[in-house]
C-alpha cells in the first residue's frame, strides 16, 4: 500500500472542507488506514484554508512533513504557492487558475505574485505543474459551487482510488438534490485534466 | 465497522455510549462541536449554558442526582469554571462527571496557550489524554467508570490537533441505559462544604489521589510498546503520534492518564533504556514529574514550549539531541515565507461595522496606519475590547478597539480606565453572548460604584465567532426548543442603568447619533446595537455597484475594511459575490460623493 501524502488549499468559503472530508472518507473506503486535519485559523470567510489528508497501511502523525506531499490541490493560486515548501521532485500539483486577492494586495500594502514567479518556483519544486480554468468550467456545469467536486474530479485522475468509490462518498456526504451536478463536476474534472498539456 | 471521526465527533459519541444524561458546554474553538454532536441525541439532556462556571455546576449537580454527566469547554473556559471544578474535586460525585477540556497549542483562536494538565494536579484528579479519535472514543467510557470507581471528576484532555482531526474509529459500544441510576440522597458530610465537613474531604482527596496513583500502574491506557532499547520515549496525546512517527523503533511509554503519573511503571521503562526522551507538547508537565522522581531525562530542553508541535519540530529536536542524523538542507525560497496572509476580517455586510466606524472616526482611527505611537497623540477616547469576531475591529482599518483580555473584561477594564483618572471618554464593546457570559456582573458593578462609562453591546443575535450557537438572547436551546428569551434591553434597565438606546445596526445616522448622547452623557450609559450576524441572515438584497462617474476615488470607503471592497487597476469596485447589498449598506451611507449605488432590486429568498 502506497503512503499518501494530500493537500488541499484554497480560501474559506471555495468548499475546501468538503472536498477535503471527501476525500478522507474515499481513501478510508479504498482501505487505506487515514487521518485528516483542517486549518483554518479564526476566519468565518476569506482565510487560507488548509487540509492534510494522509493514507497508508497506518498512519501515525495527521500532519504532513515538509517536502513530502504527493499531491497539492489548490482551488486558488496564491494557496497553491503558500504550501510550496511540502512539495518534492515527485509531486503533483493541481491549480485553480484563479485569483482571489487577499485584503493586503487590496488596500495596497502587499503585491499578489505574478503569474510567472507563481509557475517558476511550483516548478522548481514539483514535477508535475497543472493550472485548470476551474472557477470557468464550474459556472459552466451550472454553479460555482461545484468547483470543488470538479477539482476532486482532477485529482482523482492522479489517486489510486476507484472512480464507483469517489461516486458513491460524494453521494452520502452531499444532499440528495445537488448529487447529479456534483457526480457530473466530477467526471468533467477527471476528463479535462487529461486533456490539460503539462 | 470503521468510521472516520473527528475528535470531538469521537467523544461525543464515546459518550453517549457510556450512558451519559446530561450534557453541558459554553462555546469555545476547538471544543464547540462536542456538544454539538451530543445534543442530536434526544436522550441526552443537553444545554448551552451562560457559561463554563454554570455549565460545571449544572453537570454536577445532574452528578450528585444519579445521571452521568459531562461539561465541555476550551481550555480558558476552565479558568472561568475554575470555583466549581475545585469544589467538585471535594464533593466527589455520585454519578460520573467528566469535564471536557481542549487546549489549544499554537493558539488558532485563543488569547492564550494555557496547559490544561496542571488543572488536574491543582485539583488532584486524574486527567486522560487521547492521541486520536479512537482513543476520544474509547476514553470516555474509561473515564466515566473511573469517576464512579473513585468518586471523582475526570478531566479529559484534548487539544485543537485532536478535536478537529478526524481518524478511524471502531465502534465497539452500544447506548449503556443508566436510567435505574437517577436517585437523590442528601450526604451531609460530602456534600456541604463548610469547614468542618472540606477538612475530612481534603484527607479523602489525599487517598483518593494515593489509590488512582496505583491505579495508573495497571491502567490499560499507560502502555509500553516495546522496541530498541538505545532510545525510551515517554508521550502522550498527539505528541505521540509526531514522536512515534519520527522514531519508529525506538521503544514507547505512552501515557493516556499523564496524571496521577505510574511511578513504577516510569522507572521500570527508564531502567530498561539507555536514553530518555519525553515528548510533550506545551509545558513539561510530565518531564517535572519523573525529573522529581531523579530519573535522567531530556525534553524541553529540545521540545519547544511554545506553540503547536509538528514531525518536523520533533525531527528537528531529534537532530539536535543527536539522536537522528542530520538532514539535507532544504533551500528556502524567501517568496514563499512572505507572501500576503488572509489574516481573519469582519465579513461583508457584518452588523458590527458601522458601529465600529463611527467609534474608530472619532479621533481618526482609521486614517492610521496601525501604529499606535500615532495614534496615541491623538487619543481622546479609550475603547475596551472583549472576545468575539469583533474582537477583528481592533485591526486595521478599524483599528477600533484597545483591549481583548478575556471573556467580559470589556466593563470591569472600562470602569478601571475610569478610575485610573483618565479625562478621556471611555467606551467598552461587548458582544451579546460574551455579555450574557459574564458581562452582567461587571455591569452590576459599575453601575453600583458610580461608573461614567459608555457600554456598546453589539447584539448579533447568535454566538458567531464559535458558529452560530444560540444564547440565552435567541429564544432557542442547543436541542432547539423555543424559550424564553432573554431581552437584553430589560435585563440592563432592570440593572438600574436609566441610559439605554438601542439603535439599528445598519444605520449610520441612529448610529452616530447614539455614540454622540452617550458620550455627552456624564452617567453611566448603554447602547444595544442590533442587527442579525450576516452569515446566518437570509440574503435578500442585490450587491451594491459603484457609479465610476461620481467616484473620486477618495478611498473613504475602503476604511470601513469591508472585504467586498476591492481594487483592480487602480478602481474600487465592488465585489458582487461578497456584497450583503441594501441589508447593509453601510459603504453607501458613509461615501461623500453618494458614488455606491444600494440596488433595491429584492430577490426571491
Amino acid at each position: 500500500m502506497k503512503d499518501l501524502n494530500l493537500i488541499i488549499a484554497g480560501v474559506g468559503g471555495q468548499g475546501n472542507i468538503l472536498a477535503s472530508n471527501i476525500m478522507a472518507e474515499v481513501a478510508l473506503t479504498s482501505g487505506y488506514d487515514t487521518k485528516q486535519t483542517d486549518t483554518l485559523g479564526m476566519a468565518q470567510r476569506g482565510g487560507s484554508v488548509i487540509s492534510q489528508i494522509r493514507a497508508s497501511s497506518k498512519v501515525y502523525s495527521p500532519l504532513i512533513k515538509l517536502g513530502q506531499a504527493d499531491l497539492i490541490l489548490a482551488f486558488e493560486k496564491l494557496e497553491a504557492l503558500r504550501w510550496a515548501q511540502y512539495l518534492n521532485k515527485y509531486s503533483t500539483v493541481i491549480i485553480n487558475n484563479h485569483r482571489i486577492t487577499p485584503t493586503s494586495v487590496n488596500i495596497g500594502k502587499e503585491n499578489y505574485p505574478e503569474d510567472k514567479e507563481i509557475i517558476s518556483i511550483l516548478k522548481e519544486k514539483a514535477s508535475r505543474v497543472i493550472f485548470i480554468n476551474g472557477n470557468e468550467y464550474a459556472i459552466n456545469l451550472g454553479n460555482i459551487r461545484v468547483l470543488n467536486i470538479f477539482m476532486l474530479g482532477c485529482a482523482s485522475f492522479f489517486l489510486p482510488f476507484k472512480v464507483q468509490i469517489w461516486e458513491n462518498v460524494i453521494s452520502q456526504q452531499l444532499p440528495s438534490k445537488i448529487v447529479p451536478i456534483n457526480i457530473t463536476a466530477f467526471n468533467k474534472g477527471r476528463k479535462e485534466i487529461q486533456n490539460v498539456n503539462f | 465497522m470503521k468510521k472516520l471521526l473527528s475528535g470531538n465527533e469521537a467523544i461525543a459519541l464515546g459518550a453517549y455510549h457510556a450512558g451519559v444524561k446530561v450534557a453541558t458546554a459554553y462555546p469555545g474553538t476547538p471544543s464547540t462541536e462536542i456538544l454539538e454532536y451530543i445534543s442530536q441525541y434526544s436522550n441526552v439532556y443537553a444545554e448551552w449554558s451562560t457559561n463554563e462556571k454554570v455549565a460545571l455546576e449544572v453537570a454536577l449537580g445532574s452528578a450528585y442526582g444519579g445521571a452521568r454527566s459531562m461539561v465541555s469547554m476550551k481550555h480558558v473556559g476552565l479558568n472561568v469554571a475554575g470555583d466549581p471544578f475545585m469544589a467538585a474535586s471535594t464533593t466527589g460525585i455520585n454519578a460520573g462527571l467528566v469535564i471536557i477540556v481542549a487546549d489549544d497549542p499554537g493558539m488558532h483562536s485563543s488569547q492564550n496557550e494555557q496547559d490544561t494538565r496542571y488543572y488536574a494536579k491543582l485539583a488532584k484528579i486524574p486527567v486522560l489524554e487521547p492521541s486520536d479519535s479512537q482513543e476520544a472514543y474509547d476514553f470516555m467510557t474509561l473515564a466515566f467508570n473511573i469517576s464512579e470507581k473513585f468518586d471523582t471528576p475526570v478531566l479529559v484532555r484534548s487539544t485543537t490537533r485532536i478535536s478537529h482531526s478526524k481518524s478511524a474509529v471502531t465502534i465497539t459500544g452500544q447506548r449503556e441505559n443508566t436510567d435505574a441510576n437517577i436517585k437523590y440522597s442528601r450526604d451531609f458530610e460530602k456534600n456541604v462544604l463548610l469547614p468542618v465537613n472540606a477538612r475530612i474531604r481534603h484527607a479523602q482527596i489525599e487517598k483518593r489521589l494515593l489509590e488512582l496513583a496505583a491505579y495508573a500502574e495497571i491502567i490499560p491506557v499507560n502502555t509500553v510498546e516495546t522496541g530498541n532499547s538505545n532510545l525510551g520515549i515517554i508521550s502522550s496525546g498527539i505528541a505521540y503520534q509526531y514522536a512515534r512517527q519520527t522514531f519508529p523503533k525506538a521503544s514507547f511509554l505512552k501515557l493516556g492518564m499523564p496524571y496521577p503519573l505510574p511511578q513504577e511503571l516510569i522507572q521500570n521503562f527508564a531502567s530498561q533504556t539507555e536514553k530518555l526522551l519525553v515528548i510533550e507538547e506545551l509545558d513539561p508537565f510530565i518531564e517535572e514529574h519523573i525529573l522529581m522522581l531523579g530519573i535522567k531525562i531530556i525534553g524541553k530542553k529540545y521540545i519547544p514550549l511554545i506553540g503547536e508541535l509538528n514531525p518536523d519540530i520533533v525531527a528537528d529536536c531529534g537532530r539536535k539531541a543527536h539522536l537522528l542524523p542530520k538532514a539535507t538542507s532544504r533551500k528556502t525560497i524567501s517568496l514563499i515565507n512572505n507572501l500576503p496572509g488572509r489574516p481573519p476580517l469582519l465579513c461583508a455586510g457584518c452588523p458590527h461595522t458601522g458601529i465600529f466606524f463611527v467609534l474608530s472616526s472619532i479621533d481618526h482611527r482609521n486614517r492610521i496606519s496601525g501604529n499606535d505611537d500615532e495614534l496615541n497623540s491623538k487619543l481622546s477616547m479609550a475603547i475596551t475590547g472583549d472576545i468575539g469576531c469583533y474582537t477583528l475591529a481592533a485591526l486595521p482599518p478599524l483599528n477600533a478597539m484597545d483591549t481583548c483580555a478575556c471573556m467580559g473584561a470589556s466593563i470591569g477594564q472600562a470602569l478601571g480606565l475610569e478610575k485610573a483618572g483618565l479625562a478621556s471618554k471611555i467606551v467598552a464593546v461587548i458582544g451579546d453572548s460574551t455579555f450574557l457570559h459574564s458581562g452582567i456582573t461587571p455591569l452590576v458593578n459599575a453601575v453600583y460604584n458610580k461608573g461614567q462609562i459608555t457600554v456598546i453591546i453589539l447584539d448579533n443575535g447568535t454566538t458567531a465567532m464559535t458558529g452560530h450557537q444560540h444564547n440565552p438572547g435567541t429564544g432557542i436551546t442547543a436541542q432547539g426548543e423555543t424559550t424564553q428569551q432573554v431581552y437584553l434591553g430589560n435585563l440592563v434597565r432592570g440593572i438600574g442603568v436609566k441610559d439605554v438606546q438601542i439603535v439599528n445596526a445598519y444605520n449610520m445616522k441612529e448610529l452616530r447619533n447614539a455614540v454622540r448622547n452617550s458620550l455627552d452623557n456624564p452617567e453611566l450609559s448603554v447602547i444595544i446595537v442590533r442587527g442579525t450576524c450576516q452569515v446566518i441572515a437570509p440574503k435578500i438584497s442585490s450587491p451594491n455597484y459603484i457609479d465610476k462617474d461620481k467616484c473620486n476615488q477618495c478611498n473613504i470607503c475602503s476604511m470601513i475594511g469591508c472585504p467586498a471592497i476591492q481594487y483592480q487597476d487602480e478602481q474600487v469596485y465592488i465585489n458582487d459575490t461578497l456584497c450583503a447589498g441594501d441589508d447593509c449598506a453601510i459603504c453607501a451611507q458613509i461615501c461623500p460623493q453618494n458614488a455606491i449605488i444600494s440596488q433595491t432590486i429584492v430577490k426571491k429568498v
